[in-house]
């Protein structure tokens, strides 16, 4: 991380947005002093605060800052907790040392806390330990010991990168109004363009560890003057906008830290570069107010540059074919629970009634919160699981009716591609390995070197050079892995792909690469896909229909653009609402319809709708009836008694 | 718990079965008669008849499932018989040596962990200084030294730079404590580097592992007192893992200390165990076989148990 310089006032927002390894949480951890001490040296620059620079503070100066005028929030609350220490110890840390209260006063401080982070029975809560608590319900415990001793700045570091959608919104809509009511200044560090333009007052956009355009939110949203910002915008699908066109998106990658390139760092991947762009710009004020570190953003403001519209219309158009390629019926998923020595089983009910079709060169979007059953759903048409009851029929064979030479015909035309392009592939295998292995267990290559011929012709179908084949996986970015993942998934040939979170774990401008990959070899191939995510964005862009689940149950499945523009189910509703939206002004006019509450225990489900917990419709007919899914307008179908 | 702790104590019963049923068969697979090691042992020649005879009284005539029943009702009452060498009780037997060996046991566990845990946690806080460095000596050496080696050169140094010798007979402690310290407190050691070693260098690499954990970050960030951080944050969560290794090494020490007790003269399950395999008492090594099972079951049930104390994760039900 080099030249970081901004500001933040008491009572203001200010959010720094990059993709990962831009330097961000460096930024933070800096201002803390918490950078390991051997690997990480501060050479130059000063941190001030309230008039004193904490760089040249002693340790234990240090120390008394932190927690009571500088708190930290991290990015997981599963991990950040002690697991061995009651909450309540974890919360009154902080106010014994700092604030010198008796151990009456802090656990009086530490209730008052809980209750104003919204955790109901704060008394009881306290002598908990951390596994007892949910993730939303850590990271509030999280804010309660960041906000004890009435800390002047907080540091939130991803604060609800970990969490659900809706639970993110309850999180953020609870920091940012204590924030204006404290009157606390409020650092938040994210790659969710969404979550800055909701919340932030000003921005920061990192990358490459520099920093390379500052500005008031609107500005930066509607008037970039660093390419970078305006590609990340321009990449990012968006939940108000119907799909159009493909994504936009920077090529290539992020340099690498240890040798950055000489002169702009974004030049590389930059579309408007010009010879002037090798020697380093500084950083220069623009015409909105703000700083750009781009030698051209005058031209940018002139409107000479624009980014260019990317060329052809998406053809969308689907040839209606009658019979499905895949259908799903009344499928269910019971999980056994082992509960002590003797037999105290629970049945953990993960998919319920679960019904849907696959049509050819279709992509089905399936969305939900963790736990709504979305990733057994996959598992289970992949025939990694069992199912309890149900039929799941590929080009109208029951599978679990077949021979097994059937199914291993059936498994080689339904491949699958994982979330996580870091392990799922065998770091001992190299990328030829790998994507070959297929073709010799299937026998899809006569002899090795039409194998070999086989493999370079996937890797450049995926965009990857043929000389890729001799590398090892760490040796790739994320988004070469998850290409090698797609190139292994293709070499078997399927006509059905389920994409189990395929693109979550990826930075925003590689995501949109992988989103036009998959897009462009659908075309070409005629492949379906089963787009498992939980990015409603995301899903939007690239299904063609969408289906939310939640609890195990279907609640609405409808047409992509049906289903954004008039949503039905309750859920559907509050799951949008939720969902930020990457333009301030946009954000400005909505208000957010907050869902309360957190999932219910998958031990004690609700009777009824399983959504009646946290529904804010439901009545006492609620709790009485299942309600089915019925097709309340022609191929949108909803699963409540209230629509 | 208390239901989790009866149905362990529950399981144990076919584990401790399974031992009987092995050590009993298999003593009488091996080759070698008590009867001839007693009555011809010293080179004397002895009647057949008188050998049948001595047979017959000790009941080694009748057939082996008639002679495995009885034992059996003997341990399920707790009397495992008499000594086929010495004719005294085999519980008797046991109890004197068992005495001895479990003070060494617990005291060598008393000087290993209050070692260990300093010396692995400055270790771990001064990774890669010359403080690291020297424990990391310290313990290859605990590790690569025999036990009975060091106790030897414990005794030589004693008889060196004193003239002094520990006393040789066993004082129980509740007899003459100063006696009894005086003479145990030097295989104690000896014993007590080795395990002290692997402890120290288990609490090493487990605490650097905690110190990268993230918690530990948020008890910085919250400007926690750097001292409270490693004892309080770091400390107890890197324990856990030390508590296995003490359990494992502490029934070790219960009957593995053959020759550590004889440099030292001390009459110890070890010993015991050694004369009663060498004079083929079938009796006495089962009676030690099913109690070092025992221990090693217990223990272990003890070691699930503290993990359920220091950490609130684990709850037995």
């Amino acid at each position: 991380m080099e030249g970081l310089s901004f500001h933040v006032d008491p009572g203001e927002i200010v959010a720094i947005v990059g993709e990962s390894g831009s330097g961000k949480s460096v930024s933070a951890l800096s201002i803390m002093r918490l950078l390991p001490r051997h690997t990480a040296r501060i050479p130059r620059g000063r941190v001030n605060f309230n008039g004193r620079n904490l760089l040249e503070l002693d340790d234990e100066q240090m120390r008394e800052i932190r927690g009571r005028d500088i708190s930290m929030i991290f990015q997981e609350p599963m991990t950040s907790l002690n697991p061995i220490l009651t909450i309540g110890m974890q919360i009154t840390e902080p106010l014994l040392i700092h604030m010198g209260m008796t151990a009456e006063q802090a656990r009086a401080r530490a209730v008052e806390l809980l209750g104003l982070v919204g955790i109901p029975d704060p008394a009881r809560r306290l002598d908990q330990y951390p596994h007892q608590f949910s993730g939303g319900m850590r990271q509030r415990v999280m804010i309660a010991i960041g906000l004890a001793c009435n800390p002047k700045l907080i540091i939130a570091d991803e604060p609800t990168t970990a969490l659900d959608v809706t639970i993110q919104a309850q999180i953020l809509e609870l920091m940012k109004d204590l924030s204006r009511k404290l009157n606390i200044a409020l650092i938040i560090i994210t790659h969710n363009l969404g979550v800055v333009a909701r919340y932030a007052d000003r921005v920061i956009v990192m990358y490459a560890a520099q920093l390379v355009e500052q500005g008031d939110a609107d500005p930066v949203f509607h008037q970039p003057r660093h390419p970078y910002t305006m590609g990340l915008l321009r990449s990012v699908p968006r939940l108000d906008r119907p799909r159009g066109a493909k994504l936009e998106t920077i090529e290539g990658l992020p340099p690498n830290a240890a040798a950055p390139p000489a002169g702009c760092r974004f030049a590389p991947r930059c579309p408007y570069r010009i010879p002037i762009c090798d020697t380093e710009p500084p950083l220069l004020k623009t015409d909105t107010g703000g700083l750009s570190r781009c030698h051209r953003h005058d031209e940018i403001a002139a409107g000479k540059i624009v980014w260019a519209a990317s060329d052809a219309a998406l053809q969308t158009a689907l040839a209606q074919s009658a019979t499905p390629l895949l259908s799903v019926r009344h499928l269910v998923k019971h999980f056994a629970v082992a509960g002590g020595l003797r037999e105290n089983r629970g049945v953990v009910r993960a998919v319920e009634d679960v019904n849907f079709d696959i049509y050819p060169g279709e992509t089905l979007g399936l969305v939900g919160e963790s736990g709504c059953g979305k990733t057994t759903v996959g598992r289970l048409i992949l025939q990694l699981e069992e199912p309890t009851a149900g039929e799941i029929r590929f080009e109208g064979v029951d599978l679990a009716k077949t021979s097994a030479a059937e199914l291993k015909a059936v498994r080689r035309k339904v491949q699958v591609i994982f979330q996580d392009p870091y392990s799922s592939l065998n770091p001992r295998m190299t990328v030829g390995q790998i994507i070959g292995e297929p073709l010799h267990v299937y026998k899809l290559a006569p002899d090795r070197k039409a194998a070999e011929t086989r493999v370079a012709q996937l890797l450049e179908q995926v965009g990857l050079r043929p000389e890729m084949a001799a590398r090892y996986p760490h040796q790739l970015s994320g988004g070469q892995r998850q290409r090698v993942g797609i190139a292994r998934a293709l070499a078997m040939e399927p006509s059905f792909i389920v994409c189990d979170e395929a693109v979550s774990a990826l930075d925003v401008s590689i995501q949109g690469q992988i989103i036009n990959l998959l897009e462009d070899l659908q075309r070409r191939l005629g492949l379906a896909y089963l787009f498992i995510a939980h990015d409603l964005a995301v899903v939007r862009h690239i299904s063609m229909r969408v289906v939310v689940m939640y609890f195990g149950r279907i609640m609405e499945i409808a047409d992509r653009d049906e289903i954004y523009r008039e949503p039905l189910h309750p859920y559907t509703k509050v799951l949008l609402d939720a969902a930020p939206v990457p333009d301030p002004a946009v954000e400005k006019d909505r208000a957010p319809r907050l869902i309360t509450g957190e999932l219910p225990s998958h031990l004690a489900p609700p009777t009824g709708c399983v959504f009646n917990t946290r529904c804010p419709m439901a009545s006492e007919e609620c709790r009485q009836i299942v309600p089915p899914l019925r097709e309340v307008r022609p191929g949108h179908y909803a699963a409540c008694i209230k629509v | 718990m208390l239901r989790y702790v009866i149905s362990r104590l529950l399981y144990t019963i076919p584990t401790l079965l399974g031992v009987a049923v092995l050590v009993f068969f298999m003593l009488r697979v091996v080759p070698g008669d008590i009867v001839e090691v007693k009555l011809r042992g010293d080179g004397g020649t002895v009647s057949q008849e008188v050998i049948e005879m001595e047979r017959k009284r000790m009941g080694l005539d009748k057939p082996l499932l008639e002679q495995f029943g009885s034992w059996m009702v003997g341990v399920v009452t707790l009397n495992f018989g008499n000594s086929m060498w010495t004719e005294r009780p085999v519980m008797e037997e046991i109890r004197l040596r068992l005495e001895l060996s479990l003070q060494v046991a617990i005291m060598a566990t008393i000087i290993a962990v209050f070692i260990a845990i300093p010396l692995g946690t400055m270790a771990a806080l001064f990774r890669d200084t010359w403080i690291d460095y020297a424990t990391r000596i310290i313990t290859i050496g605990g590790l690569s030294i025999p036990s009975f080696w060091f106790g030897m050169l414990i005794m030589l140094s004693l008889l060196g730079f004193f003239n002094w010798l520990p006393p040789i007979t066993f004082t129980p402690i509740y007899v003459d404590p100063v006696a009894n310290l005086t003479q145990l407190i030097w295989p104690a050691l000896a014993v007590g580097y080795r395990y002290c070693a692997v402890v120290a260098r288990m609490i090493r690499s487990s605490l650097l592992e905690v110190l990268n954990e993230d918690y530990i970050r948020t008890a910085r960030a919250k400007g926690v007192y750097e001292k409270l951080v490693i004892s309080r944050h770091a400390l107890r969560n890197a324990l856990l893992p030390a508590i296995t290794v003490i359990g494992l090494e502490f029934t070790f020490l219960i009957g593995g200390l053959v020759v550590t007790e004889q440099v030292f003269n001390l009459n110890g399950i070890g010993q015991l165990f050694v004369q009663s395999v060498s004079r083929n008492d079938f009796t006495l090594i089962q009676g030690m076989v099913m109690l070092i099972a025992a221990f090693y079951v217990f223990v272990n049930l003890a070691v699930d148990l503290l993990y359920a104390v220091f950490d609130p994760r684990i709850r037995y039900t």
